[in-house]
């Protein structure tokens, strides 16, 4: 595969992520159980959208087709979004998103303190300024779990159960295609299976003040960084690409 | 739904930049301090108004009393000479 493609193809792979994510966080607005929680669940969308957009110029820009960042989030089909499929996956209760949150999360923490060295400077540079939002989404949702985990009987068995649930979508952070090959050979991103063990690292120390058990590893079965998507993705986009596709081009 | 209690409400101070004072901003909810000081920044420093917070539970905040306020305040209101209006201050000095 040639690097150009692969480092598109990467570049949507990280801002599709960031962008679905943003837009499951964004349906907890007005819905949240708590007032400030609200704001808080918020502002980490907006984190990522703000990532998402960074991402998307640069793709934007390297695929010089001229499709906008607007064009890339509303008017591509499921088929064609590589968001991780973990990050699709409906909100659930409260104590489901924190724990969708906190795998994703220690996952954005490693890959963009790696890529913040990446021999694409420009990458880096979104990576560098990304790194500092995602340390404190972590903050926010590791700190959520272990209360939900060594809360009540009833949030422990929530976010256990949250944690079986959303724990086989896992595999696919660490599973590497003919893009990660071709960018890992050029430094410009990590090959995946080199992200795990500071993953590990990083979540399960939170499981365990979480009072939580690990579930065990399934095979990898997802592709979602490659467009084979849940049946969830596309009831997300029909919502989030609804006004774009009503009105073409509008502004405001 | 089942009821539950509330969570205790903390009093949010910011400091705006450095070298100024933390000011009394408003007050949230939160389970414990370290929640507290999330749900401040969170509802607080959106927009770039803060350095640094302060958070303190409101029940520990001792009040003075309202009935007492002309016992506390009144004998100030004669004593002019206490404001520090009788020198020029110079351009350089800020936040003065």
């Amino acid at each position: 595969m040639p690097e150009s493609t692969a480092r598109l193809r990467c570049l949507l792979r990280l801002a599709d992520t960031s962008l679905v994510l943003a837009q499951r966080l964004g349906e907890w607005v007005g819905h949240a159980p708590e007032l400030e929680e609200d704001l808080g669940v918020a502002n980490v969308a907006l984190d990522l959208l703000g990532q998402a957009r960074l991402f998307f110029a640069y793709a934007s820009e390297l695929e010089g087709l001229g499709r906008t960042e607007d064009d890339l989030a509303f008017a591509r089909d499921t088929g064609e979004f590589l968001n991780l499929a973990l990050v699709e996956q409906p909100n659930g209760d409260f104590g489901k998103t924190i724990v969708r949150q906190v795998l994703l999360d220690a996952f954005q923490l490693v890959l963009y303190e790696w890529l913040q060295r990446s021999s694409d400077a420009r990458l880096a540079a979104i990576a560098a300024k990304s790194l500092k939002e995602t340390r404190y989404h972590w903050r926010y949702s590791a700190g959520w779990l272990v209360r939900l985990g060594d809360g009540t009987e009833e949030s422990h068995g929530r976010v256990q159960s949250a944690l079986d649930e959303l724990w086989r979508f896992t595999g696919e952070l660490f599973a590497a295609d003919e893009v990660d090959l071709a960018l890992a050979a050029s430094q410009i991103a990590p090959a995946p299976s080199e992200l795990r063990a500071a993953w590990l690292a990083q979540v399960e120390p939170v499981l365990r003040d979480a009072t939580l058990t690990r579930p065990p590893d399934v095979p990898y079965r997802w592709q979602g960084r490659c467009g084979e998507h849940s049946e969830h993705l596309g009831h997300l986009l029909a919502e989030m690409q609804y006004m774009h596709r009503a009105y073409p081009g509008a502004s405001w | 739904m089942t009821s539950r209690a509330e969570w205790p409400l903390y009093e949010v101070f910011i400091r705006a930049r450095s070298g100024l004072e933390h000011k009394h901003v408003g007050s949230v909810h939160a389970a414990d301090a370290r929640m507290a000081i999330e749900h401040a920044r969170d509802v607080y420093t959106r927009r770039q108004e803060g350095v640094s917070i302060w958070v303190v539970r409101s029940v520990d905040i001792v009040a003075s009393d309202p009935a007492e306020a002309d016992a506390l305040f009144e004998p100030a209101r004669d004593k002019v000479y206490r404001h520090p209006t009788f020198y020029a201050i110079p351009d350089e000095v800020k936040n003065l």
